[in-house]
């Protein structure tokens, strides 16, 4: 045990006057989460709306009003000619057209459901379903309000609801706001690359400086190497995550809804993996180049498949089977869980019993392969 | 494990392939004793000395270091030798104490011991005031002195020290033979490599290596009889170079 403590007081040491280092810890979470969050945003905003408006009435204009007050769309032209309509889309200068017929005001105070038409350009498969999925949520909203002002009897609201069309209710994030999504996503990608390159160019450049032969002389026990190289990472690595947390909070208004002491919990398990898996490319490699490229070949298959930026379900058979030994994806389903849904430590009993299971799986390696004697 | 003997090697062998960097060298030291390993460059020297430090494991052969087998108590054989590489190996980013100290520690001395040490041996070498500094801001002599006060700080039986004075200059070679010097009346084994002729007149004893194998071994005044010669440069040229004429 006092060995150890040597050790960690010369990593501490080595870590902290290394000008790179302060602002790897300080400067990297929160760029990360700023730039990645906003600029990774699949949401669609100033779509171009055509309102062919044959009504004229005061709620056909409301209708309007609250359409181009969402923010998603962006009034190109207000019209009562459908042909003309027709013809800007055809020129790709509008994305969608509210087609709103003459008679709703009327309909609307016999309170008969009024049918109003919504025309996408759909060349853009995604855009045309997002903007489909906006204006639905926004008749919506206009529905009630009508029901508020008492324009619709109370009785009626369930038909205008519901009149044929299905309404989805968006749980965990009702505004389909994508950072919700997102923030915890880059709080696991974040956590594994600081933690897999710092530990990864760590053993690897003892080799380079020629100090590894100095400690391999020594009688220092192998696990205590590898303990004294993972712990001051191990406490980085939570720190980082704190910082994410704290960012997530201020910025992105994203509370934890779980339990905190799960969240560090994994959070700390998770580091050991991802330590372990630098520590033995560390041990594997003979140069800090080495070790980097080694590093990033693993991290960019681990990141783009580990459900982040494409949902694993969307995913072919195979490259679903080989996810479940990416342990990024164990990690974003964990953050997103504990951050959003509130789950316990029982509903990840089984990301845990993966997790644990590489990080012990990794360490152990790691040691092994850390020879003291070269053959 | 003879008394008085502290290295023992017999037909020990290193082989990369068919290309036999150490070739059945058979030798021992005595308790005490400074040794000198001495070869042109690339005739196994630093390999041997890796060998005997447990940094390497041998193809063939057998050795003792401090008594313990080479094979099986490597790590035993740690806790009793203190070894300086060819390559610089202090931290630079570390002050001299600080890198004494996680040697120290490694040993299992205590904070205070090392500090007390470390000051008495730098003080003998009037280097006490460079504590603190960083060592990365220190002259390449002086690092080599560090390097060899932090080889023998947990006062091991036997120092190996692998071409300590390469690159320094005559005055800071002096310099380093006496603290070598004053290892070894302090009971210390000490085993050197170099390929500087003068400094293999410090030595008791001397084994010329080439090409793999040990060609002469004795004291300097031994080896300078045995090869007809006025001094060790003609021993080592007539070993090194058989062919040639002196």
């Amino acid at each position: 045990m006092k060995v150890l403590f040597f050790i960690l007081e010369k990593e501490f040491r080595q870590i902290f006057r290394n000008k790179a280092m302060l602002p790897i810890i300080f400067v990297i979470p929160v760029v990360q989460l700023m730039i990645l969050s906003f600029a990774v945003d699949y949401e669609i905003k100033n779509l171009k709306l055509t309102v062919v408006d044959a009504d004229r009435g005061v709620y056909s204009r409301k209708l309007t009003e609250k359409f181009t007050a969402s923010g998603y769309f962006h009034l190109l032209e207000y019209t009562s000619d459908n042909e003309e309509a027709a013809n800007l889309m055809h020129g790709w200068k509008t994305d969608v057209i509210l087609v709103i017929p003459n008679g709703f005001d009327k309909d609307l105070m016999n309170d008969e459901v009024p049918l109003v038409q919504l025309r996408m350009d759909a060349v853009d498969g995604t855009k045309a379903g997002m903007a489909a999925g906006y204006s639905q949520a926004i008749i919506r909203d206009f529905i009630f309000e009508l029901v508020g002002e008492e324009m619709i009897s109370m009785n009626k609201q369930p038909e205008f609801l519901y009149k044929g069309e299905v309404i989805p209710i968006n749980y965990y994030n009702p505004y389909m706001n994508y950072k919700v999504y997102m923030v915890p996503g880059i709080l696991a990608i974040l956590v594994t690359m600081v933690g897999a390159f710092l530990s990864s160019m760590n053993i690897v450049r003892e080799k380079e400086l020629g100090t590894i032969e100095q400690i391999n002389v020594t009688p220092i026990a192998r696990y205590q190497f590898i303990l004294g190289k993972t712990i001051p990472f191990w406490v980085i690595g939570l720190f980082e995550f704190s910082i994410g947390l704290v960012v997530a909070r201020l910025v992105f208004d994203i509370h934890v809804e779980g339990s905190l002491f799960v969240l560090y919990f994994f959070t700390s398990i998770y580091l050991f993996l991802i330590l372990g898996f630098g520590l033995l490319i560390s041990t594997v490699t003979a140069t800090q180049q080495q070790a980097m490229f080694i590093s990033w070949f693993f991290l960019v298959i681990f990141l783009l498949m580990g459900g982040l930026f494409t949902p694993v379900e969307n995913m072919p058979d195979w490259a679903q089977k080989f996810t479940y030994v990416n342990p990024v994806r164990f990690f974003i389903e964990v953050l997103r869980g504990i951050m959003l849904k509130g789950a316990g430590f029982t509903d990840l009993l089984n990301q845990f019993m993966l997790i644990s299971g590489y990080a012990i799986l990794l360490i152990w390696f790691a040691v092994r392969r850390y020879k003291k004697v070269d053959n | 494990m003879k008394e008085n003997i502290s290295i023992e090697v017999s037909n020990l062998s290193k082989h990369y392939g068919k290309f036999k960097a150490v070739d059945e060298i058979t030798f021992d030291v005595k308790k005490g004793e400074i040794f000198g390993f001495l070869g042109a460059n690339g005739a196994g020297k630093s390999t041997a000395m890796k060998m005997l430090c447990g940094l390497l494991g041998p193809t063939s052969g057998e050795g003792t270091v401090a008594g313990f087998d080479i094979y099986k108590q490597s790590e035993q054989i740690k806790k009793n030798i203190g070894y300086m590489s060819q390559k610089f190996s202090l931290y630079n980013d570390l002050t001299v104490l600080e890198n004494m100290i996680f040697y120290g520690g490694i040993y299992g001395l205590s904070r205070k011991y090392i500090k007390e040490k470390t000051t008495t041996l730098l003080k003998e070498l009037g280097f006490d005031d460079k504590l603190g500094t960083m060592v990365s801001s220190l002259p390449l002599g002086w690092k080599q002195k560090i390097s060899f006060t932090l080889a023998h700080i947990h006062n091991p039986a036997i120092v190996f020290l692998d071409e300590p004075t390469g690159g320094v200059d005559p005055v800071t070679r002096r310099d380093f033979w006496e603290m070598i010097y004053k290892a070894a009346e302090g009971g210390t084994t000490v085993f050197v490599t170099t390929h500087y002729m003068d400094e293999a007149e410090y030595c008791d004893r001397i084994s010329m290596m080439v090409d793999g194998q040990i060609h002469g071994l004795g004291s300097p005044a031994e080896l300078k009889k045995q090869f007809e010669s006025t001094n060790m440069d003609e021993v080592f040229i007539k070993l090194a170079r058989p062919n040639e004429k002196v």
